[in-house]
């Protein structure tokens, strides 16, 4: 891990950025790109590991190397895994380590092109028509009327013409229908739209595309096809005590460690909703709330409701976890709450 | 060198050493045998991939392949074997061709070796999870334990020497305090060294006899059903939600497949009176999913018993998919269970269940097929009709009882589909007491012993008709 003071400065600078990215859709920061913070290509493995690292997200093997030849391919990314590994943050991670702007697609059911790539702005194509109602000829007002002037950008157009290389999100891509699916073909294919009115828009840049999946449903063998794989998994325990050091420094190596066994041994169990990395890192901040310094039978009671959300796993964890912690303190182990 | 597989594109380039692409090709061309779909693109994409990572990098390299090839975890979990044994293979195969062999002496002679420190090393090394040491101690423990008595199968020698080196993943508490055995092995460390050790004895092997031992397919076992008692619950339930899933596609793929194949005669009469009898406008029958009815009967005698939980379980989780689900289990005599399964979901509780309340061992324990017949018309005979469906999960050994596939017959006559699962390998049918043929003249049999067959045969189940 670099050292403390430079992942600090990593950090503010790479927040500065995504403030920017997030209000980026709008037209206003189309004009001046974020050419200061732009990272130039990344050429070796090692170089996008750090890089992610220096941006406050740690990689494992694969994502590093997923990411660096996403770069260099140039071919979408399609991130598998369960709910809370980090897929979407891996996107924002890349788009501050990358400077690029990170565009985002949420997907839901019933997303339709109009949502996602453009739509025509009748409103305005109305008032057009009225104000040239009398004189003009038909012929002008159409040239006038599907112009450029009157579309409105959606997230995928959006990421198509912008003008500095972006990283396009599409996130729980599962989410929609497989006719949405393959209307993305082409864009991941060719980064190219085809508007029947204005012809052909091809990509200026190349934008890294990420896909996210929670596998809720089989995505097409097409989709699959054109895109590069990475699964995301759960982390060992080392990396994500890792992880939970960096987000809750605070945190004392061996509360850190203990949390991080205990999460890992819960997610053993066959629960309907194993906890996720989002999960122990919530975990950890409200022991760092609570002041707690040790995890005892006790502790655990009061808070597992952090990382156990169904009734009846609650019931499960209680039992099997209970008798692996040494039981309460007697003294009061939550030094600033009275006892209940 | 392994033999080429099935031509792809007219046939395998000419592999002279030194040239990887034929190489990858060939890697390619295995995973296709183990049914993992690899297109010219995923090959094309692989090549490009590899021009960016370093080969040095054993890791960098598998993932740069992994990434453009495998794109399911599943297809990874088999890619992660295929890339073990076509490597290990080719390494061992370029090995024999140019006459290098590992130098044999390199940790002196097994007498010079301490036995007792030997077996804590080795455990100290499993225990804290180092993985570098693991490849020299398997090959160190070779030569203390190995030596000599090879059995010729590979597994019982790894096995034995595992027992030599008294591995094991249970709690050893006689032994000393330091001993890092005490408190059991973890399992997948074990296995891990398990995998070395058998990578060893196979690399000498091919040494000692200068040739590459026959290709083994991947052990269907790796995909094979849950089957003993203590299985891994979370992959039961995983079974389950992909089946789920994968149900929950089909039907719109089927949909559009079938969509305008059937023209519904009678509502284009009708429509045509409005262009005066002349059939302008074609109307077209519905195609729905199929909502079967369904009876399953399943055997829980203990041969099969952990597969029928198992099905039966499935198919609850799966009940939205049916109009109507009834389950019956059996060894003498039938018993109903379906309130057992809509009120457990839990596979572990139902299965409990079952076997506490279900009575159905009348005095032998021995499955009495004739008499399962014979009740089962009695007490549901009635209700059977042609939208019904009747499963029968079993191995069909009668343990010398007379079969009764008269009985069998009506039922399979009165119901519209009757299905039979074997959760036998079809090698072992009509072998022994099984007396599967007899019944499979009036139902459909299906073996179903891994999850794509059990797959497989619920998507047969629920396909949609046209109606």
């Amino acid at each position: 891990m670099a050292d403390r003071a430079d992942r600090e400065a990593g950090h503010d600078h790479a927040g500065e950025q995504s403030e920017m990215s997030r209000d980026g859709s709008d037209e206003r920061h189309r004009g001046n790109p974020i050419v200061a913070g732009m990272t130039d290509a990344p050429n070796t493995v090692e170089q996008v590991a750090d890089g992610l690292r220096s941006v406050g997200y740690l990689p494992g093997e694969s994502t590093s190397l997923v990411a660096f030849l996403a770069t260099k391919l140039g071919k979408p990314v399609l991130v598998e895994g369960p709910a809370g590994v980090g897929k979407t943050e891996l996107a924002k991670a890349l788009s501050r380590y990358l400077g690029r702007r990170l565009v985002r697609l949420q997907c839901y059911e019933g997303l339709d092109e109009a949502k996602a790539l453009y739509e025509w702005n009748y409103r305005k194509q109305l008032l057009r028509i009225q104000t040239e109602a009398d004189g003009a000829g038909w012929d002008a007002v159409q040239d006038d009327i599907f112009g450029e002037e009157f579309l409105l950008e959606r997230p995928l157009m959006t990421a198509i013409v912008s003008p500095e290389p972006v990283v396009l999100l599409i996130d729980e891509i599962d989410k929609t229908d497989q006719e949405f699916e393959a209307m993305l073909l082409e864009l991941l294919s060719d980064f190219q739209i085809s508007i029947p009115e204005l012809g052909r828009i091809e990509a200026r840049t190349h934008p890294v595309v990420l896909l996210t999946s929670n596998n809720s449903r089989e995505l097409t063998e097409a989709l699959k096809r054109r895109c590069l794989y990475l699964w995301l998994d759960y982390p060992d325990i080392e990396h994500e005590l890792e992880i939970v050091r960096l987000h809750c420094p605070e945190l004392s190596e061996t509360l850190a460690r203990k949390l991080v066994e205990v999460v890992q041994f819960v997610r053993e169990l066959d629960l309907k909703k194993p906890p996720s990395i989002a999960e122990s890192i919530d975990w950890a901040r409200a022991l760092l709330l609570l002041g707690a310094e040790e995890i005892d039978g006790r502790t655990f009671r009061e808070t597992m409701s952090v990382i156990v959300k169904h009734r009846t796993d609650l019931d499960t964890v209680a039992e099997r976890v209970g008798v692996r912690l040494a039981p309460a303190q007697p003294q009061a182990h939550l030094g600033t709450r009275p006892a209940a | 060198m392994p033999p080429p597989g099935k031509p792809i594109f007219g046939g395998l380039p000419e592999r002279h050493p030194g040239a990887f692409d034929g190489e990858l090709l060939a890697f390619a061309d295995e995973l296709r045998g183990e049914g993992v779909a690899v297109g010219t693109s995923e090959i094309l994409d692989s090549f490009a991939a590899l021009e960016h990572v370093a080969w040095s990098d054993s890791s960098a390299f598998r993932e740069a392949l992994a990434t453009t090839i495998a794109k399911s975890q599943e297809d990874r979990r088999v890619f992660e074997l295929v890339f073990e044994r076509f490597f290990f293979r080719a390494v061992e195969a370029q090995a024999v061709r140019m006459e290098v062999s590992e130098p044999q002496a390199r940790f002196g002679s097994s007498e010079e070796l301490d036995l007792d420190e030997l077996r804590r090393q080795i455990a100290r090394a499993l225990a804290d999870g180092s993985e570098s040491d693991l490849r020299d101690l398997a090959r160190l423990a070779i030569a203390a334990f190995g030596k000599g008595e090879g059995s010729g199968v590979l597994g019982v020698d790894v096995q034995r020497i595992r027992r030599a080196l008294g591995l094991r993943t249970e709690p050893q508490p006689d032994l000393p305090e330091d001993d890092p055995r005490r408190d059991g092995i973890a399992r997948d460390q074990l296995r891990k060294f398990e995998q070395q050790l058998r990578r060893e004895l196979e690399r000498e092997l091919i040494e000692r006899t200068a040739a590459l031992p026959p290709k083994r397919p991947l052990s269907d076992l790796d995909r094979a059903l849950p089957s003993g008692p203590v299985q891994d619950l979370a992959a039961v339930h995983r079974v389950v939600t992909q089946l789920k899933r994968r149900l929950a596609t089909q039907g719109r793929e089927l949909r559009g497949h079938t969509r305008h194949a059937h023209v519904d005669v009678r509502a284009t009469m009708r429509a045509s009176l409005q262009t005066g009898g002349v059939p302008v406008e074609l109307r077209y029958r519905p195609v729905r999913p199929r909502r079967p009815e369904i009876y399953v009967l399943c055997d829980v005698s203990t041969s099969v018993t952990s597969a029928s939980t198992f099905f039966l379980s499935v198919l609850h989780a799966l009940h939205d998919s049916f109009r109507k689900l009834r389950s019956f289990v059996f060894i003498e005599r039938i018993s109903e269970v379906t309130d057992v399964f809509e009120r457990e979901r839990d596979f572990r509780a139902a299965a409990a269940a079952v076997s506490r309340d279900a009575g159905v061992a009348d005095v032998s324990g021995y499955t009495d097929y004739g008499r399962v017949w014979t009740e089962f018309l009695t007490l549901i005979g009635d209700e059977l009709h042609r939208r019904a469906t009747v499963i029968v999960l079993g191995d069909a050994r009668t343990n010398g009882r007379p079969p009764r596939e008269d009985v069998f017959a009506q039922i399979a006559a009165r119901a519209g589909r009757t299905f039979w699962l074997n959760p036998e390998p079809r090698l072992y049918w009509n072998y022994g007491d099984s007396v599967i043929a007899a019944y499979e003249r009036h139902c459909q049999a299906f073996e179903c012993w891994r999850t794509d067959q059990l797959e497989d045969f619920v998507k047969a189940l629920t396909k949609p008709v046209v109606a």
